[in-house]
């Protein structure tokens, strides 16, 4: 291969990628929601591995966290009126 | 007498020791079944800390197998490091030389890719370069730069199909493996990483990248080998991941 196809062939490549990428990234779409997680299923901010994750007890524990899609935590409607919150919950906390 | 640390720890892990001479229970009487007791949790947390990080590994051989591989593997490995979540990082190689489950060739390769997710998901964060940097460069000067790549990807690459064994050992439901060589790159565009199988050409250009290769020596070796390789969908899948840090340009 010649270095000017080389040349030709990456910028071109780049270019195109650079069009075609969508912004902006996952992670700031996301939001923390509480109160929302059935029982065994809360995400955690350090993850699998440890043992924070998975270890709500309770079904829409209020303490407990899942990732949802940024702007939906607060309309997410659970069982008997129940709402989901941008910050911790004082109800359904394990006995 | 006093105990020391390397008495304490020696025969923590190898239950043919006695239990150190100093060592007493409350009552001030020798503490022989207490010390098994403490032996015996450090085993079943290691062995635990095992089964959550290898999760493919699990399923896989089954619970008893399991148990039995982490019970040896942590005698002749044990923590290097407080933090258990970097615990087992020797496994895969382990697998490897370990006689009783060497007719399931596969099993260090699909555990390499276990612990790389692990590693993936600890890494640091970092942010992604901006397009424009990438958009200003003259063509010359693109192609002589190099790519410097996030610290939470990884790139497994296996004559085994370890991303379907993967995928399969955690949910049977998944298309069962067919024979076939698996190349995985594994990037972390948010929280959580995900594992995706690469094409020959896209793998071995990222793995040229990794190396420290310039944009233009990647690129050739990629098409010397794999003349379909698809560079513009493999910088795309980078960029939309989040994957790539920085651009070093050659003075």
């Amino acid at each position: 291969m010649s270095k000017t196809m080389k040349t030709v062939a990456i910028a071109g490549a780049m270019t195109a990628a650079l069009a075609a990428h969508s912004t902006p990234a996952a992670a700031q779409e996301k939001e923390k929601c509480y109160g929302v997680s059935l029982a065994g299923e809360n995400d955690c901010k350090a993850g699998a591995g440890t043992t924070c994750a998975g270890s709500s007890t309770v079904d829409y524990q209020g303490n407990a966290w899942t990732l949802v899609d940024a702007g939906t935590c607060e309309d997410i409607e659970l069982p008997d009126d129940r709402m989901g919150s941008l910050e911790p919950l004082d109800r359904d906390l394990p006995s | 007498m006093s105990v020391s640390q390397t008495q304490f720890h020696d025969a923590l892990l190898d239950s043919s020791t006695s239990v150190p001479i100093g060592l007493s229970d409350g009552r001030g009487q020798p503490a022989g079944a207490r010390f098994s007791v403490y032996r015996n949790n450090v085993a079943v947390s290691l062995t635990e800390a095992l089964e959550v990080s290898f999760p493919a590994i699990l399923s896989l051989i089954g619970h008893e197998n399991f148990k039995k591989t982490a019970g040896l593997f942590l005698r002749q490995h044990p923590p290097k490091n407080p933090m258990i979540m970097v615990y087992g990082d020797e496994f895969p190689s382990f697998l490897e030389d370990f006689e009783p489950l060497q007719h399931i060739a596969y099993l260090p390769d699909v555990a390499r890719l276990e612990q790389a997710l692990r590693e993936s998901y600890h890494a640091a964060d970092a942010d992604a370069v901006a397009p424009n940097e990438l958009a200003i460069l003259p063509q010359e000067a693109l192609a002589a730069s190099k790519l410097i790549l996030a610290p939470s990807l990884r790139l497994v690459r296996s004559r085994w199909p370890i991303h379907a064994i993967w995928s399969y050992a955690l949910d049977r439901s998944s298309a069962k493996p067919k024979n076939q060589g698996q190349d995985v790159l594994i990037t972390r565009p948010a929280y959580d990483p995900e594992g995706r199988v690469l094409p020959p050409g896209a793998s071995l250009f990222v793995a040229n990248i990794l190396e420290g290769k310039t944009l233009g020596d990647a690129y050739e070796k990629a098409m010397h080998d794999a003349p379909e390789f698809d560079l513009t969908g493999l910088l795309t899948m980078l960029l939309d991941t989040s994957s790539i840090i920085e651009i070093q340009t050659q003075d």
